[in-house]
């Protein structure tokens, strides 16, 4: 910390212009503000919601090994939720109202999540594109200029390697075993490959608040560049696990230096973003229900809290 | 409240694994085998009832919480499986997955259903302090493979314990309601809770390479009683359920449960995941 007091707009801007982090107690835009407050709690509600559709297979994993490694990979999601609900509580939003934003439908999350996990190899397939996805969306967010969100993304992604490799791996078992093993993980891609490339978003062309994101150093690079990054990724990928990606126009482009790959389904990506995908309700549902049926629990926490507190302080002051 | 630590970095530094306990070479005898079996299906059955909170729980600290301990307990389940299957050149897997209903071990305490979260912590507090008080004497065995899980697992068993204790102090002294679900889960269960304190098969044949069940029964009974009392519950009025052999003739749930855990394994016999 200098002496020197620091007021408005000229500090903001220096800190972007010379990439600095944006701490707490920094005056910030409102918009910067709001825009970074809607971005983390996304994010955190993103991490819990999608905890639901892995946690289904927790009970049902194939191996002793893989249960321990799903749980973990679960378990480890709800910390992420925890971290970001934490970076995004310094703008000034408590976890509570977030929370409540989300069971309220006020509040999206990532999309991705809307799609079922119907076998085993869908656990290997979310792992390894999903969490790949997130992965190169989130490693240009530990340079956001928002201090507590880009340290909160540190932390995540030492944790989403691992998570994309045990979806990996899971493919990789799958695809060399018996042939109905090899049979549920092609499926399994053929079904999230799609969904995993709209997880950076709409085409560049039709993301407006993109470019101010951008302009604040939130956000580093375009969504069509950051899907490019990943198509570039999981191809060879594709080729090592020995699964086709259900794209016939995936082909290298000498020119460009990257892989061409088709259109995406967009009316399905907005569909399902307002609320038509196959398990909106349900994910939703399930939130509500764990939140109602833990109210008592959380009350009684809250009131033993006081309690002891109180008692505490009677016994410091000799009452 | 349990650390928000990466639970899938920490287990993989921890210093024991199943491959360890397989690549010892030792193998168990028939009788130490099927004692193993018992003390791994407890933990393996509990575990796979505690993993169901993740995603359910009453707030996100407890998701971490409850998945660190069902993993916990699951990593306890695949050091005791591998060990009792050294006896019969079985995997952990073999055992978990393709052992029948009238095969297991487990006892009923365990089976139950989760209830509400003040059943699940009654279910804690009873049986956390039970592997506790077993796991500190069975460090102490003259079987250096069970005496080595035990001791290890004794470390987080104690963290169990105390989440069990912490919890059951702010249900019993929190409000109205949490105050009589946490009584009416100690109720629920409290028939199930002297299965724990049988001497089955095979214990007599062990002697000091086990630890008699009966010979817990009063430090941990006067441990339990003594934690209940302190978080304003009374201790309820009865009798053991009838059929506590861990056989499974007695229990309703057991096949539901292997039923769900094992349904993926069996459609694909022989494969690897
Ligand atoms: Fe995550
Ligand atoms: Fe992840």
């Amino acid at each position: 910390m200098t002496d020197q007091v620091h007021s408005g707009q000229e500090y903001f801007e220096h800190l972007i212009d010379q990439d600095s982090r944006v701490e707490p107690r920094d005056w910030m835009p409102d918009a910067y503000r709001k825009t970074l407050v809607r971005q983390v709690s996304q994010h955190a509600h993103s991490e819990i919601i999608g905890m639901q559709p892995e946690a289904n297979w927790i009970s049902r994993a194939p191996s002793l090994k893989r249960k321990a490694i799903l749980m973990a990979k679960v378990q480890d999601e709800a910390g992420h939720g925890l971290y970001l609900y934490s970076a995004a509580e310094t703008l000034g939003t408590p976890r509570d109202e977030l929370n409540q934003q989300l069971l309220d439908g006020r509040a999206k999350y990532s999309s991705i999540f809307n799609y079922p996990a119907r076998t085993w190899a869908d656990i290997g397939a979310i792992g390894w594109l999903v969490d790949g996805a997130a992965i190169c969306n989130q490693v240009p967010l530990c340079r956001a200029s928002y201090g507590p969100y880009g340290r909160a993304m540190v932390r995540i992604c030492k944790e989403e390697s691992f998570h994309q490799r045990q979806g990996w791996e899971i493919l990789y078992e799958l695809s060399h075993g018996t042939e109905a093993q090899h049979q549920m993980a092609q499926d399994a891609v053929d079904r999230f490959y799609g969904p995993a490339l709209q997880m950076f978003g709409p085409p560049d062309a039709d993301s407006p608040n993109s470019q101010q994101s951008m302009a604040w150093k939130i956000k580093r690079f375009s969504n069509d560049d950051l899907r490019q990054r990943f198509v570039d990724m999981i191809v060879p990928q594709a080729e090592a696990l020995g699964l086709t990606l259900p794209d016939p126009d995936l082909a290298w482009n000498e020119e460009r230096g990257h892989y061409d790959y088709g259109e995406l389904d967009w009316d399905e990506f907005f569909a399902v973003l307002k609320g038509q995908g196959p398990c909106n309700k349900q994910r939703m549902q399930r939130r509500r229900e764990a939140h109602r049926e833990g109210q008592w629990v959380r009350e009684a926490a809250a009131a033993y809290a006081a309690k002891t507190s109180r008692t505490a302080t009677s016994a410091l002051i000799g009452a | 409240m349990a650390s928000t630590e990466s639970a899938t970095t920490q287990s993989a530094g921890t210093a024991i694994t199943p491959e360890d306990i397989a690549a010892r070479g030792v193998k168990a005898d028939e009788d130490i085998a099927r004692y193993a079996l018992m003390l791994g299906d407890d933990s393996l059955i509990l575990a796979q009832r505690l993993g169901h909170w993740i995603s359910r729980a009453p707030e996100l600290e407890e998701d971490v919480a409850l998945g660190n301990i069902a993993l916990d307990l699951l990593g306890h389940a695949r050091f005791f499986l591998t060990y009792a299957g050294t006896a019969w050149d079985r995997s952990e897997d073999d055992l978990a997955y393709f052992r029948d209903e009238e095969q297991f071990r487990s006892c009923r305490l365990v089976e139950q259903e989760n209830g509400d979260f003040g059943r699940t912590i009654a279910r804690q507090l009873i049986f956390s302090y039970y592997q506790y008080e077993l796991y500190r004497r069975l460090a102490n065995s003259s079987d250096a493979t069970l005496a080595a899980i035990a001791a290890k697992a004794l470390k987080e068993v104690q963290y169990h314990q105390d989440h069990a204790t912490q919890w059951s102090l702010r249900l019993g002294h929190g409000t109205e309601e949490s105050a009589r679900r946490l009584q009416e889960g100690f109720d629920v269960l409290w028939p199930y809770v002297g299965e724990l304190f049988e001497d089955v098969e095979p214990i007599a044949a062990l002697g000091n390479r086990a630890v008699a069940p009966s010979s817990l029964r009063e430090d941990t009974m006067g441990r339990i009683v003594s934690a209940l009392e302190e978080a304003g519950m009374t201790v309820p009025d009865a009798k053991p359920a009838y059929g506590s052999d861990r056989t499974g003739r007695f229990s309703e749930q057991r096949g539901y449960i292997l039923a769900e855990m094992q349904v993926l394994a069996r459609q694909h016999p022989g494969a690897t995941w």
